[in-house]
């Protein structure tokens, strides 16, 4: 392409600018800046510049750039800004995820099921030609029935969508406000809290929309459930009872 | 609540294009500028090492020919550092590599970040290691949004001169777009992003331990140093898989709010930078309001599709938007709005799963790119793109009332016509027969993973439209880690970045070289709104003229079928 153009505009330019007329000579003169300009930005870019940047963040944001680890006993629970999988009867559960085997976070992922797949609303079972592989598939359906009945709603009970669809990264570490309260009284059964004081604390670790006016209101789970297990910690909680809902892929 | 989100980022971006796009002009013209004190010298060492001189300029040839030869360069480096990663040190460890760099993945990604696609068929974590994505991919974000952002500069100023053989010097225009703009916006978003959330360390992936005692291991990085350039320089590939919507790539809707800032003020302020130098500033300002336009009937649209329960759930009693694929914290709105920003500003770094969007709110990126990217577009490409098209309704417009067609007075004679006529073939030229040949061979077929029937087929247009346009978006549910999705979406990469830029170079040369007509009555007016109404008409037309078979038999026939 480059070629043709260089002929095409040698005719209509005027000229004014000394330059090279032969195109291997232009080729030749233009090699060294492009190389050196490639190393030498790379080496900016690629180089000072992250470590220049990680030293601010050190400094200024050290919890932030370590990603916002949360630890309890001595031991990394998890991270405040990624989900993690609770299936107790005593926790707040989070949205189904479809990262890895669920929740797993070095390997995000969404379902990429489009709307009109069948799978997505109605799941798939296992192939049992392909041992190795599991490919049951929990659909909306299912997982809309097994929230009503793992939280002790009626049949017809409308499910907030949050609680039946997958997130995008599968580490979505939030819940809705409603999704929260139609679990209240399940937990509140089992922590032996009253409904109230469980209301109270989703208020606290709710979040409103930032700024006034991004994104949507949310209730974050893992903070949540970890002070449920600070204030009115479980009777047995070496053993957590696992509740009727499957482990959602 | 959504639409007040994005009437208050319009407001800004609108807001922002003045200032923004005069200091461009004043970075570009080598005028003094607060940061000089600073750069001034890294700029006159870096000269020095490449050897050049920075007032000595280049004919739109050697202009090109600079740009094809700095990112062929920076193809291969990155290509090497791909192929090396193995023997670099540092995190992550090997077990959670499970995606094998094979040549031809590296091939295409090298390409796709060199291009500013950053189209990835791979998923960050599960495939390289910190150092490739910091010293490769960073870098490559940075010096391809600049070497888009000079070619955009150079575009300008072939309508702006007179009798000129030259638009400016490359290396001199890619010097400053890092220095005066790129790194110095970088530096300072990044720490926002790290105050955020966004984690920065080169620590190995934690080991957590649960509240119900289970072992849960997550991916780390410096994923700070990637996560702002990304959305800056319009490249849009992630660190992590899921892109966007990872937590640790984009905690919080006001993450969320700045990424998407930063992909739409520098290209949208180049209309005021295009105003100013060709001095006809109101032009400048039809091409932003159309600009708007497009914008808002596509978000208008693809809220309209995501903002309630879908359809075919309706029977299972659920509440609320379509969520299926789509982050808590963001919303239907935020998610909305990054999908037409990022599929507008050629970025492709969606913070939802377009595959789980509903038919209609698929059609809405996919005509973004298909379009062009002619809304904010690519750094320094979108606005070539828009500038491109409009000349393509004043060639249509001159012929209508048989005049000849110019524009800010440069004339419009057969052979640019020629040029312009190409501009609009490629696209379609190129996607059609890709992804023609995707879906009518095994190998093209095998992709197809996840979906069938009319949304496969709509998976398949939407990488090719993605990788034409340069933008890196997809549809995830394709598999395209294959030898053929490797080789054929680079070569739409090629096309997408060299063919277009080279024509539209080539433009830029002929313009520069004619003098100025001066406005008689018999011109066509460039500033007005039956002017901007015309240039709406154009992309429509030809937009939709040319992908409405394809898109009738993907997005239309899944519509039926839902």
């Amino acid at each position: 392409m480059s070629q043709s153009d260089h002929s095409d505009s040698d005719e209509a330019l005027a000229g004014t600018v000394p330059r090279p007329s032969q195109p291997l000579a232009t080729l030749r003169e233009q090699l060294q800046p492009s190389l050196f300009s490639v190393l030498f930005l790379t080496f900016l870019t690629g180089a000072i510049f992250p470590l220049l940047l990680l030293g601010f963040a050190r400094l200024l944001f050290p919890t932030q750039a370590d990603g916002s680890l949360v630890t309890g006993n001595g031991v990394i629970i998890g991270s405040e800004l990624i989900g993690q999988n609770f299936t107790g009867v005593g926790y707040f559960h989070p949205r189904p995820s479809a990262a890895g085997a669920g929740y797993d976070a070095a390997s995000s992922g969404g379902t990429n099921l489009g709307p009109t797949n069948p799978k997505l609303k109605d799941g798939s079972a296992d192939d049992p030609a392909t041992p190795a592989i599991d490919e049951s598939f929990v659909g909306i359906r299912q997982l809309a029935d097994e929230y009503r009945r793992s939280n002790g709603l009626a049949p017809n009970t409308t499910v907030p969508i949050d609680a039946v669809t997958r997130s995008g990264s599968g580490l979505d570490p939030h819940i809705s406000p409603a999704n929260a309260a139609l679990q209240v009284t399940r937990v509140a059964r089992v922590r032996g809290l009253t409904v109230e004081a469980l209301h109270r604390l989703i208020t606290k670790h709710a979040r409103g929309r930032q700024l006034g006016f991004l994104g949507e209101p949310r209730v974050a789970v893992l903070p949540l459930n970890l002070e449920l297990d600070r204030t009115a910690p479980l009777p047995n909680p070496a053993s957590p009872q696992t509740s009727s809902r499957s482990e959602p892929r | 609540m959504r639409w007040l989100e994005y009437i208050i980022f319009l407001a800004l971006v609108v807001g922002l294009v003045k200032p923004v796009g005069l200091h461009l002009a004043r970075v570009f013209e080598r005028k003094p500028t607060f940061l000089d004190r600073v750069l001034c010298p890294v700029e006159t060492m870096l000269y020095r090492v490449f050897r050049i001189q920075p007032e000595r300029e280049m004919s739109a040839a050697v202009y090109m020919l600079c740009f094809v030869l700095f990112t062929v360069l920076g193809t291969v480096l990155l290509f090497a550092v791909l192929l090396l990663q193995a023997w670099l040190p540092g995190g992550p460890h090997d077990r959670y590599l499970t995606t094998p760099m094979t040549v031809d993945l590296a091939m295409t990604t090298a390409v796709s970040f060199a291009t500013t696609t950053t189209w990835q068929a791979y998923g960050g974590e599960t495939t390289l290691r910190y150092l490739a994505q910091v010293f490769g991919l960073a870098a490559q974000n940075f010096l391809a949004g600049a070497a888009g952002l000079a070619v955009g500069i150079a575009f300008i100023r072939g309508f702006a001169r007179e009798r000129s053989a030259t638009i400016g010097n490359f290396w001199v225009d890619l010097v400053r777009s890092t220095l005066w703009v790129l790194l110095p916006l970088s530096l300072i978003g990044s720490c926002a992003l790290v105050w955020q959330g966004v984690p920065l360390n080169l620590a190995p992936y934690t080991e957590a331990h649960t509240l119900e005692g289970q072992l849960q291991s997550i991916a780390q990085g410096p994923v700070a140093a990637l996560e702002f350039i990304k959305n800056l320089g319009t490249n849009g590939g992630g660190f992590f898989n899921a892109n966007g919507a990872h937590p640790y790539a984009n905690p919080t809707p006001l993450t969320n709010f700045l990424g998407l800032l930063a992909i739409a003020v520098l290209p949208a302020s180049l209309t005021i930078t295009f105003g100013f130098w060709t001095n006809r500033r109101r032009s400048g300002w039809v091409l932003l309001a159309v600009m708007v336009m497009i914008f808002t009937l596509g978000l208008a649209v693809c809220d309209f599709a995501e903002k309630s329960v879908p359809s075919n759930l309706k029977e299972l009693n659920v509440s609320g938007g379509n969520m299926e694929g789509k982050e808590l914290r963001f919303g239907v709105g935020g998610s909305v709005l990054a999908t037409v920003v990022t599929s507008n500003g050629a970025t492709g770094s969606y913070n939802s799963m377009i595959d789980s969007y509903q038919p209609v709110g698929v059609v809405v990126p996919l005509m973004n790119m298909l379009l062009g990217e002619v809304v904010f577009g690519g750094l320094g490409t979108g606005l070539q793109s828009m500038v491109m098209l409009a000349l393509v309704g004043v060639l249509l417009g001159g012929l209508m009332v048989g005049r000849t067609p110019e524009y800010l007075g440069k004339a419009i004679t057969p052979s640019e016509a020629k040029l312009l006529a190409l501009y609009a073939l490629v696209t379609p030229f190129v996607v059609l027969i890709l992804s023609s040949l995707a879906i009518s061979t095994d190998m093209g077929r095998a992709g197809l993973v996840t979906n069938s029937g009319p949304h496969a087929l709509t998976e398949v247009l939407f990488a090719y439209a993605s990788n034409m346009a340069n933008n890196g978006m997809a549809m995830a549910g394709l598999n395209a880690n294959s030898v053929f999705y490797n080789m054929t979406t680079a070569v739409a990469m090629l096309a997408g970045r060299f063919g277009l830029v080279a024509l539209a170079l080539a433009l830029a040369g002929r313009f520069a070289a004619q003098g100025r007509r001066p406005i008689t009555l018999g011109s066509l007016p460039s500033d007005t709104v039956t002017f901007g109404v015309l240039v709406l008409g154009t992309i429509v037309l030809v937009g939709a003229l040319s992908f409405l078979p394809a898109l009738v038999l993907g997005p239309l026939m899944e519509l039926l079928q839902s």
